[in-house]
C-alpha cells in the first residue's frame, strides 16, 4: 500500500512537469477496452503526447485501479473514485467493472511510462526509465527520446539515453542512421545490448553495417567480459567465506582437540535458531528497533551454542577422548537428537528469518555485476571472526594453553595447565564459532532443522583438506573450495562441480594424506 | 633356535553353536515358510506376510552389519560408505527388474517408464548387460568390487587411516548419492526404480515368490556368517586383528598390511552388495537416498550395538536396532530420533562390546558365583 501511494506521488508530481495536450475521454476509454492491438494502439498515441495525466491514468492501469462504468472510466483510488479526465470525484457505481490487462498489455504500458518517467525530476528514476527503454526499443518513441537527450544533464543517463535511441533507431530504413546507431550502441556495457544486437545481425541487409554489427558485439562482449569474471570470483569467495565460517569452529575442535565433531552443523543450526528467536523477539516487543536485532542475535547465537557445547562435552565427549571414531558414532547421535529436539520445539517446517534493511539490496558495481550487500556484509564477518580467532589463539593466555595441550598433553599437564578445563573452553569456544556460523547462514540461507546436514560433509572436506591443526590451511582450504566450486559450477553445472570438488579432495588425500599443511615431525604421528 | 608355535585354530563353531545354527538354518528354511504359507491366518501360530517382508529386509541389514563387522570390527577400519555398495548391489539387481517389467509399465514400451518420460529412444551402454540374469548375478559381485578395490587401493596404499579414511567413504558415497540423483546417468533420478512386476518372468507378487525370496536371504545370511567365522579364525583373520590393533608392529613382523586390508575391504563391499541385491526384490524399490550419509552411518550403529568382534552381534544389532525402528516409527514416530540417537551415545559410553559383550559379563559372573 505504502508503494503505491509513492508511485503516485511520483507520478502526479510528472503532472506538474509536463502540461502539453491533455488526456481525453475517448483516449482514456481507448486504452481500456476493446482488442488488444487497438488498445495499444491508443496507448501508444496517447503516450507519445507525454502528458502528465495519461501518466497518472497508465499508473492506474497497472496498479489494477481502473474500473469501467456505463462506457466510461474512472479511477478508484483509497475507495474514492475520480474521473481520470478532469481529475474531479466521482461515486463508484455499484456494477462497476474491473479494466483486464493480458501481459503484452501490461508490458506495453511498463515501456510507456519509463518513456514518460525520462524526465523525472529524480536522477535514478530517469536511469531506470532510460534503461527500461533500451531493453524495449521501438521506434515510435525515437521522438520523445531525442526530447529527453536535448534536456539530460546528468551524463551517465545521458550515455544510457544516447543508447536508447541508437537503439530504437536499429530499426531505421536509412543505412546510415543504423550504422550509427551500432556504433553508439558498441560502447554499451547491458547485457541486453548483445541480443539486441544479434537479433539485428540476424536480418540485416547491408554488408557494412553487418560488419559494424560483428564489430560492436565484440565491443560489448569485452565491455561484459570483466564484469562476469568478477562476478563470479565474488561467488566463489562467497562460498569460500561461507565455507571458511563452517569450517573455523570445526578447525578447533577437530583440528586441534582430535574431536570428530559430526554434531558441528546442529550446533550451526542451533545458532540459526537462536537468530530466529532474538528476531521474534524484537519484533513483538521491540518493533522500533527491528533494523538491529542481528546485532543482538550475535552474542545470543555464540552463548547459546557453547554453552551446548560445554555442555556436550562435559557430559558425553570427554569420556571419548583418544578414541576418533566412537566419538564420531556418539556425535552423530547427539546431531540426531538435537535436530529432533528441534523438530519438537519449533516444528519440522522452515522458519523465516527475514534479513534487515540494511542486508538487503545490493551494490551496482557493474552493468552486469551486482554485489548483494548480505554476501558482501557474510565475507565482513568471516574476515572478522578468522582475525578473532587467530588473535585468540596466538595472543591470548587461553590460546596459548589451547596450542599448549594440542602439542602435548602430558606436558602441559605437567605445567600446571587444568587440561580438562581447557578442553571445555576448546570446545565451547568452537561451538559458538559454529552458532556464530550459523546465525550468518540464517541471512543467505533456509533455516530448518536439516540446516546442519547440508554443510557437515563440506565443513569436514575444508579441514581434511586444509590439514589438522592449521588455521592458515582451513582459510586456504575454504576459499580455494569455494572458488574452484564456482568457477566449475559456471563450467558444467552445480552438480557435477561438487561431484568434481569432492573426487578431487579423495584424490588429493592420497597424495597428501595429512592436508595441504601438513604437520611435521613427531606431532604428524598422531 | 626354537620353533615358534602358533596356538591351535579355534574350531569354526563350537558344538552349542552348531546346534544353534542348525536351529537358526531350520527356523528359517522349514518354520517360517510352514507358519506362513500352510498355517491359515486365523491361527495364533501364523506368521503373517508383514513380518516375513520385515523379517526379510531385516536379515538383508544383517548381512550388511556382518559386513561391517569384518571391516570395523576385525580390522579396526571404519567404513562410513558401505550404504553405496548396498545400493550399487541394489541397482544393479534393479536394473534386470526394470527389464523385466517389459512392455507391462505405463507408457508400453521396451525401455523403462523413466527413459520414455526423458525421450531416450534406446537403452545407454551401462544398461546393455540388464537383460540377462546370470549377467546381474555376475555384475552384483563385479561392479561393487571393483569400486571397492579401486578406491581401497589407492586409500590404503596411501595409508589413509581412521577418521580420514571415515570421512573419505563419506565424501564417495556423497558424491555418488549426488550422481545418481541426476536424471542423465540413467538410474531413474530421484524417483530410482520401483513398480516392479517379475524375476526370471515369475510374478513378484505371490506368497511363494516372496517365501523363495525370504529363505534365500537367510540362507545367504547364514551362509555369509560361516564363511565369516571361518575368515576370522584362519590365520589371515589373525593378521587382521593384528593390523587392527598395531599396524606397525604387523609392518614391523614383515607383513605389508595392503593386502589384507584391501582383500577384506572389497570381501565387505561385496557382502553388502550382495544384500542391496537380495533387499530389492523384497522391498519393490531402489533410489538415491540408500546412498545417504546417515544409512551407511546406521550401519556402523549396528555393528556396535550388537558387539564388535564378534559376528553374532552385528546380526543380533542389527534385529534390536531395526526391530526397534519399525515398532516406534509406528507408535511414537517422533521419539524414533531421540532413541537412535541415545542408542548412539550410550553403546559408545557404556557398551564398548554391545549387548553381547554386556551378556557375556553376566554370563561370567553367573559362572563365577
Amino acid at each position: 500500500m505504502k508503494r503505491w501511494t509513492t508511485r503516485w506521488v511520483t507520478v502526479f508530481g510528472l503532472l506538474l512537469a509536463c502540461n502539453a495536450h491533455a488526456l481525453t475521454a475517448d483516449e482514456a476509454l481507448g486504452m481500456a477496452v476493446g482488442e488488444s492491438d487497438a488498445r495499444i494502439e491508443a496507448l501508444v498515441k496517447a503516450a507519445a503526447k507525454g502528458d502528465g495525466k495519461t501518466a497518472a491514468y497508465l499508473q492506474a492501469l497497472t496498479d489494477d485501479a481502473v474500473k469501467l462504468a456505463a462506457g466510461k472510466v474512472l479511477v478508484v483510488k483509497d475507495g474514492q473514485g475520480l474521473d481520470p479526465v478532469t481529475g474531479e470525484a466521482v461515486t463508484v457505481p455499484e456494477d462497476a467493472e474491473d479494466v483486464m490487462l493480458n501481459n503484452r498489455l501490461r508490458g506495453e504500458i511498463d515501456t510507456a511510462l519509463a518513456a514518460l518517467r525520462l524526465f523525472s525530476a529524480d536522477v535514478p528514476q530517469r536511469r531506470q526509465a532510460a534503461l527500461a527503454l533500451l531493453k524495449e526499443p521501438d521506434a515510435s518513441r525515437q521522438t520523445i527520446l531525442e526530447k529527453a537527450l536535448a534536456e539530460e544533464k546528468d551524463s551517465a543517463v545521458l550515455a544510457l539515453v544516447k543508447q536508447a535511441l541508437a537503439a530504437a533507431q536499429l530499426a531505421s530504413e536509412s543505412t546510415d542512421t543504423r550504422l550509427q546507431a551500432v556504433r553508439t550502441l558498441a560502447e554499451s556495457s547491458q547485457p541486453e545490448v548483445l541480443l539486441l544486437l544479434n537479433l539485428q545481425l540476424g536480418q540485416e541487409s547491408d554488408a557494412a553495417v553487418q560488419s559494424a554489427l560483428k564489430l560492436a558485439l565484440g565491443k560489448v562482449q569485452d565491455n561484459l567480459r570483466w564484469g562476469e569474471r568478477l562476478g563470479q570470483l565474488f561467488t566463489g569467495i562467497s562460498l569460500g567465506s561461507i565455507l571458511l565460517l563452517v569450517a573455523l569452529g570445526l578447525a578447533i575442535t577437530y583440528g586441534l582437540m582430535g574431536v570428530i565433531n559430526m554434531a558441528h552443523g546442529e550446533l550451526m543450526m542451533i545458532g540459526a535458531y537462536a537468530t530466529y528467536v532474538v528476531q521474534v523477539a524484537f519484533r513483538n516487543y521491540l518493533p522500533g528497533a527491528f533494523d538491529y536485532y542481528l546485532l543482538a542475535a550475535l552474542p545470543v547465537a555464540f552463548v547459546t551454542s557453547a554453552l551446548v557445547g560445554a555442555l556436550l562435552e562435559r557430559s558425553i565427549l570427554k569420556h571419548l577422548y583418544g578414541r576418533p571414531l566412537e566419538t564420531l558414532l556418539a556425535t552423530w547421535g547427539i546431531s540426531l537428537i538435537l535436530m529432533q529436539a528441534v523438530r519438537s520445539l519449533f516444528g519440522a517446517q522452515n522458519v523465516g528469518v527475514e534479513n534487515p534493511s540494511w542486508m538487503s539490496g545490493s551494490i551496482q558495481l557493474m552493468s552486469n555485476l551486482q554485489l548483494p550487500w548480505n554476501r558482501v556484509l557474510i565475507i565482513g564477518f568471516a574476515a572478522a571472526v578468522l582475525l578473532g580467532m587467530a588473535l585468540l589463539i596466538g595472543k591470548t593466555r587461553l590460546g596459548l594453553f589451547v596450542r599448549g595441550v594440542t602439542q602435548n598433553r602430558p606436558m602441559a599437564s605437567c605445567m600446571g595447565i587444568n587440561t580438562a578445563r581447557i578442553d571445555t573452553y576448546a570446545f565451547a569456544l568452537g561451538s559458538g564459532i559454529a552458532g556464530l556460523a550459523g546465525c550468518a547462514l540464517s541471512q543467505v540461507g533456509n533455516v530448518g532443522p536439516d540446516l546442519g546436514q547440508s554443510y557437515i560433509v563440506d565443513s569436514f572436506m575444508v579441514v581434511v583438506l586444509g590439514g589438522v591443526g592449521q588455521l592458515a590451511g582451513t582459510v586456504y582450504a575454504a576459499l580455494g573450495l569455494g572458488l574452484v566450486n564456482k568457477l566449475l559450477e559456471g563450467w558444467t553445472g552445480a552438480v557435477l562441480a561438487k561431484i568434481a570438488v569432492l573426487v578431487f579432495i579423495i584424490v588429493f588425500i592420497q597424495k597428501r594424506p595429512q592436508g595441504i599443511f601438513a604437520m611435521k615431525g613427531r606431532s604428524a604421528e598422531a | 633356535m626354537n620353533k615358534l608355535i602358533l596356538p591351535a585354530a579355534p574350531a569354526l563353531l563350537t558344538r552349542k553353536a552348531w546346534t544353534a545354527f542348525l536351529v537358526c538354518l531350520l527356523a528359517v528354511g522349514v518354520l517360517a515358510p510352514m507358519l506362513n504359507l500352510l498355517v491359515p491366518a486365523g491361527s495364533a501360530l501364523h506368521l503373517s506376510d508383514y513380518a516375513i517382508a520385515l523379517i526379510g529386509k531385516i536379515m538383508c541389514y544383517a548381512i550388511c552389519a556382518l559386513a561391517m563387522d569384518l571391516i570395523w570390527g576385525y580390522t579396526g577400519i571404519l567404513s562410513l560408505g558401505h550404504g553405496l555398495f548396498f545400493a550399487l548391489g541394489g541397482y544393479v539387481m534393479g536394473m534386470y527388474l526394470m527389464r523385466q517389467i517389459g512392455r507391462d509399465g505405463q507408457y508400453q514400451s521396451d525401455l523403462p517408464d523413466f527413459m520414455v518420460f526423458l525421450d531416450w529412444k534406446e537403452l545407454p551402454w551401462h544398461w546393455l548387460l540388464s537383460g540377462s540374469f546370470a549377467a546381474t548375478l555376475v555384475l552384483v559381485v563385479l561392479v561393487p568390487g571393483l569400486i571397492a578395490a579401486v578406491f581401497g587401493f589407492f586409500a590404503f596404499r596411501s595409508r589413509i587411516k581412521g577418521v580420514y579414511f571415515s570421512i573419505i567413504t563419506q565424501a564417495m558415497t556423497f558424491a555418488a548419492m549426488l550422481l545418481f540423483f541426476r536424471n542423465e546417468t540413467g538410474f531413474g533420478g530421484n524417483n530410482g526404480f520401483t513398480d516392479f512386476k517379475r524375476i526370471l518372468g515369475m510374478p513378484l507378487a505371490t506368497p511363494g515368490m516372496r517365501m523363495t525370496l525370504f529363505v534365500l536371504t537367510g540362507m545367504t545370511l547364514l551362509g555369509f556368517f560361516l564363511f565369516a567365522r571361518w575368515l576370522v579364525t584362519s590365520k589371515y583373520g589373525r593378521v587382521l586383528q593384528a593390523i587392527r590393533d598395531a599396524e606397525s608392529r604387523v609392518m614391523f613382523s614383515g607383513y605389508s598390511p595392503l593386502p589384507y586390508k584391501l582383500s577384506i575391504w572389497v570381501i565387505s563391499a561385496v557382502m553388502c552388495a550382495v544384500a542391496g541385491a537380495l533387499y530389492v526384490p523384497q522391498v519393490g524399490i531402489i533410489n538415491p537416498g540408500e546412498m545417504s550419509a546417515a544409512n551407511s552411518i546406521e550401519i556402523a550403529v549396528w555393528a556396535a550395538v550388537g558387539g564388535r568382534a564378534t559376528l553374532v552381534g552385528p546380526i543380533v544389532g542389527a534385529f534390536l536396532v531395526n526391530g526397534a525402528k519399525s515398532w516406534l516409527t509406528v507408535t511414537a514416530p517422533e521419539f524414533w530420533l531421540y532413541f537412535l540417537g541415545a542408542l548412539f551415545i550410550v553403546v559408545t559410553l557404556y557398551l564398548p562390546n554391545g549387548v553381547v559383550g554386556l551378556l557375556d559379563k553376566f554370563k561370567r559372573k553367573g559362572g563365577a558365583a
